[in-house]
């Protein structure tokens, strides 16, 4: 528990595993991220990289068969302790998926604040603020400030994920994971989600997933390299990719395998 | 040398006459199963217009409205007017899809996304079975079963609670439109619950865990993604459903109470089209007689063609989105 | 990770309630079928004997008798339907199944689905009109016919939903053999298809097994064994019908013991439909 009580630790990690079925696809993993830095996790696909990360706000358990050994500490609390409500966790450790998954049904305006509309009540000018504030930290709102009763489908690809940023950064959370985020995006529209990156983590303790190494160079402050469910290597990301300390993580970046 | 350009030459020539009888076996073999698939069709419209024709005689005097609104059915002096048909029928069906859509839509919910895997399995066998038990056994339940039930429990305490309502009141005989609706009921919800629970399970799920990861519970998250996006399937289910009770046939016969009049107490005895076709038909002696039965089959036909059209069209629409 | 007062409590609080109130819509609608099935045993195991199945109904009055002739009635009015039922349904779900996409193919597909929606008893009507009115007689032909067409599109779409899922690699593997495209249909696809197709056949004649008003004034009735096509025969719906709505309880006794036995019919088939399937799928997973 000493890692949980460090102030600068936002995400602390203690012999975590998962499970699908009887398949242990994180091996027990510890680690401590710290608050309002990015953190890249890395790693060839089938890693457990996207998994560690939906472990990290109980998206896991939603699979079925899905299940989790360990602690996962945040603000000194573990979130798989007894009593402790998922719903909860999720709401203060939001999350963006891989694809853009805007609500279909809904208009942008509406995509915005869904998380927001379900804890009370709030006021038409409350709602107009936040949809506002939101969606300019996304640099969306210039694109959709004349369009916001259009459906959240009728955007392009990279206005749908700086629309699904909006959303989560609508309900106030104090973590954001992003599963690449980027991966189904063009360059441009890259290099916006990551200068938004930048700025967010001014505010925000940032878990990112990426298969791109050169994006995890340069948006992350720490980079954790993960290998067939283990964590292989933890650091600073600049000494990652300068001085790795093990063969495996070399191999990895210098593109020997994966 | 030429001899073996000459055999070459040869059989590529076969070859070329292989080829030929091989297209036509080929075209012969596709017209004769499309010829299949068109005798589909032709049985449809045949069936329309045979219906149509043979029941000429009915609306002989005054056209098909004037036999649509008629509200008498007497065919002692030979009058023959639908409209007690078509209202039991209406009646009956909208009640008993009253009743079985919250529940058929509840189930699907619940095999759809609440249900743990093995239950769904278990249960989902026990839904086609609520599908496959034919009707005429549903109506021998009825009768001995719910009937007496009806007659002696559930009417009483109706009339008992809710006697100020016009439709709960009366006679509690145990036959009549309540009881032929509750029969219905059960026997359209199963398809309701497998529809929708199929619709349900084409919501995706990064739509869904968008919604969890904001921290929705699992209500917020069927009631603002995965209903929305399934409503208009469901909604195909239901009207799929109304289809099947408009039709229903035997079961409504023995429980109804096989008395054509249009009553508002939901306690009385009514009479449905198709009941009124499987009662009388055998006995139908003259050919007006006859001719009337007909056309409401036609008029049957009809309606759950255009309810059946608007359903699938429903439910096309939802999968398709995927 | 706190709760959120009251808005939060609420919000669990509906989460439970609904979850509750969707569970219970699960008891409610498999408690008639625990009902229903519970009487068909209470009711009819204690008629079900030998003579049940032997003889024919007896006189009113006369303890005894049995559906023997109405059983018999019952399998020879489905066998004529699948004579009918069974062709253009596997026929014309091959072309709709092969040929998916087209305007021709969408439009069979729907005409079929609707001709699934329609009323039993209208097509009671059709058969009325279409083979006993010129016949001048109710007869088995009759109610084959009304039966077979409702076969059709159960077959039709089953046949073409399988066909479908055949994968195209079957195909083209035949065709690079140079098997020309209608032996290719015939032997390589019918025959990776196959236990789907039988499926569909078997579900088509159990839910006709069960169907009574298309019968009603197709095959109509006869008291006693009959075999030949031209006459009304028999069938084990109509008897259970007939005796159903009849006033003597020694009826009623045979009508729970027929009910029962069309049942255990219906399940039987549906069982080896479901063993049927499970085999297939664990031969190709």
């Amino acid at each position: 528990m000493s890692n949980s009580n460090d102030i600068n630790s936002g995400i602390v990690a203690q012999d975590l595993k998962a499970f699908f079925g009887n398949i242990e696809v994180l091996k027990g993993i510890s680690v401590s991220m710290q608050k309002k830095k990015v953190t890249a996790l890395i790693g060839p696909s089938g890693c457990g990289k996207t998994t560690f990360l939906r472990t990290l706000n109980r998206m896991h358990e939603l699979a079925r068969n899905a299940s989790i050994k360990g602690k996962v500490i945040v603000d000194g609390t573990d979130i798989y302790s007894p009593g402790i409500d998922p719903v909860l966790v999720r709401r203060k450790i939001g999350m963006v998926f891989q694809k853009p998954n805007p609500f279909p049904t809904m208009t942008i305006y509406e995509n915005v604040v869904a998380g927001l509309k379900l804890t009370g009540r709030h006021s038409r000018k409350e709602l107009d603020e936040v949809v506002e504030r939101t969606l300019v930290q996304a640099a969306l709102w210039d694109e959709v400030k004349d369009s916001l009763r259009k459906s959240g489908a009728s955007l392009s690809g990279g206005q749908q994920q700086r629309l699904c940023i909006a959303r989560t950064l609508a309900v106030n959370p104090e973590v954001i994971l992003m599963d690449e985020p980027a991966s189904a995006l063009d360059p441009i529209s890259t290099a916006k989600i990551e200068e938004l990156i930048f700025q967010l983590k001014d505010t925000y303790t940032i878990v990112i997933v990426t298969h791109n190494m050169q994006q995890a160079a340069r948006v992350s402050d720490f980079t954790a390299f993960f290998y067939l469910g283990e964590l292989i290597e933890f650091n600073n990301t600049r000494s990652m990719f300068t001085r790795p300390q093990k063969k495996q993580t070399e191999d990895y970046i210098t593109g020997r395998f994966g | 040398m030429a001899a073996e350009i000459d055999d070459i030459i040869v059989s590529e020539r076969s070859r070329d006459v292989q080829r030929k009888t091989f297209i036509r076996a080929d075209n012969i073999f596709k017209a004769v199963i499309g010829f299949f698939a068109f005798l589909v069709i032709v049985i449809l419209v045949w069936l329309g217009i045979q219906l149509y024709e043979s029941s000429q005689l009915a609306f002989a005097s005054g056209g098909i409205w004037r036999f649509i609104k008629g509200s008498t059915w007497d065919p002692v002096t030979g009058v023959f007017g639908a409209l007690p048909f078509i209202y039991g029928t209406l009646l009956t069906s909208f009640l008993s899809l009253l009743i079985a859509t919250p529940l058929g839509v509840g189930t699907a919910v619940f095999l759809a996304e609440l249900a743990p895997k093995w239950l769904k399995r278990g249960l989902q066998p026990l839904v086609e079975l609520l599908a496959g038990i034919p009707s005429v056994i549903y109506g021998l339940w009825g009768i001995f079963v719910l009937s007496p039930l009806m007659a002696n429990t559930v009417e009483p305490f109706l009339m008992d609670r809710f006697g100020f309502l016009p439709f709960f009141t009366g006679y509690p005989l145990g036959i009549g439109f309540l009881t032929a609706s509750i029969i219905l009921a059960i026997m359209i919800v199963p398809f309701i619950i497998s529809v929708s629970t199929e619709i349900l399970s084409t919501v995706p799920v990064p739509l869904t865990e968008g919604m969890y990861a904001l921290g929705a519970t699992r209500w917020e998250t069927l009631k603002k993604i995965a209903l929305p996006y399934a409503k208009s399937g469901i909604f195909g289910s239901i009207v799929l459903a109304l289809a099947r009770a408009l039709g229903e046939t035997m079961a409504v016969t023995m429980v109804i109470g096989n008395t054509p009049q249009i009553s508002k107490s939901l306690f009385d005895p009514g009479y449905t089209m198709s009941a009124v076709i499987a009662n009388e038909f055998t006995e139908a002696a003259s050919a007006n007689y006859l001719s009337a039965l007909i056309a409401i089959a036609f008029i049957l036909l009809l309606v759950t063609l255009v309810v059946n059209a608007v359903a699938r069209w429903l439910i096309w629409r939802t999968t398709r989105m995927k | 990770m706190k709760g959120g007062g009251f808005s939060y409590w609420r919000r669990k609080t509906s989460n439970a309630f609904v979850t509750i109130l969707f569970s219970s819509s699960v008891l409610i609608v498999l408690l008639p079928l625990i009902l229903i099935v519970g009487y068909l045993f209470f009711k009819g195991a204690s008629s079900v004997n030998l003579n049940f199945f032997i003889h024919r109904p007896a006189p009113v009055g006369e303890h005894g008798g049995g559906m023997g002739n109405a059983i018999i009635g019952s399998v020879y009015v489905v066998g004529l339907a699948s004579l009918l039922g069974i062709p253009i349904g596997l026929l014309g779900g091959m072309f709709v199944g092969e040929f998916p996409h087209n305007k021709f193919s969408t439009l069979v597909r729907f005409v079929a689905d609707v001709l699934n929606g329609t009323p039993s008893i209208v097509m009671g009507v059709f058969a009325y009109t279409v083979v006993v009115l010129p016949m001048k007689s109710f007869s088995v032909l009759a109610g084959g016919f009304a039966l077979g067409v409702m076969m059709i599109p159960t077959i039709l779409r089953t046949t073409d939903e399988i066909l479908q899922t055949v994968p195209t690699s079957i195909r083209e593997a035949s065709l690079a053999l140079g098997v020309p495209y209608w032996r290719t249909v015939l032997s390589v696809v019918l025959r990776s298809a196959k236990s789907g197709i039988i499926t569909g056949i078997l579900l088509a004649g159990a839910r006709v097994l069960g169907e009574t008003a298309p019968l009603l004034f197709t095959s109509f009735n006869n008291a006693f064994f009959s075999y030949s096509v031209t006459q009304p025969i028999s069938t084990l719906p109509v008897q259970i019908f007939n005796y159903a709505i009849s006033p003597y309880r020694d009826w009623h006794r045979q009508a729970w013991a027929g009910a029962l036995i069309l049942v255990l019919a219906i399940l039987i088939v549906n069982f080896a439909v479901r063993v049927f399937s499970r085999q297939r799928f664990d031969q190709t997973v």
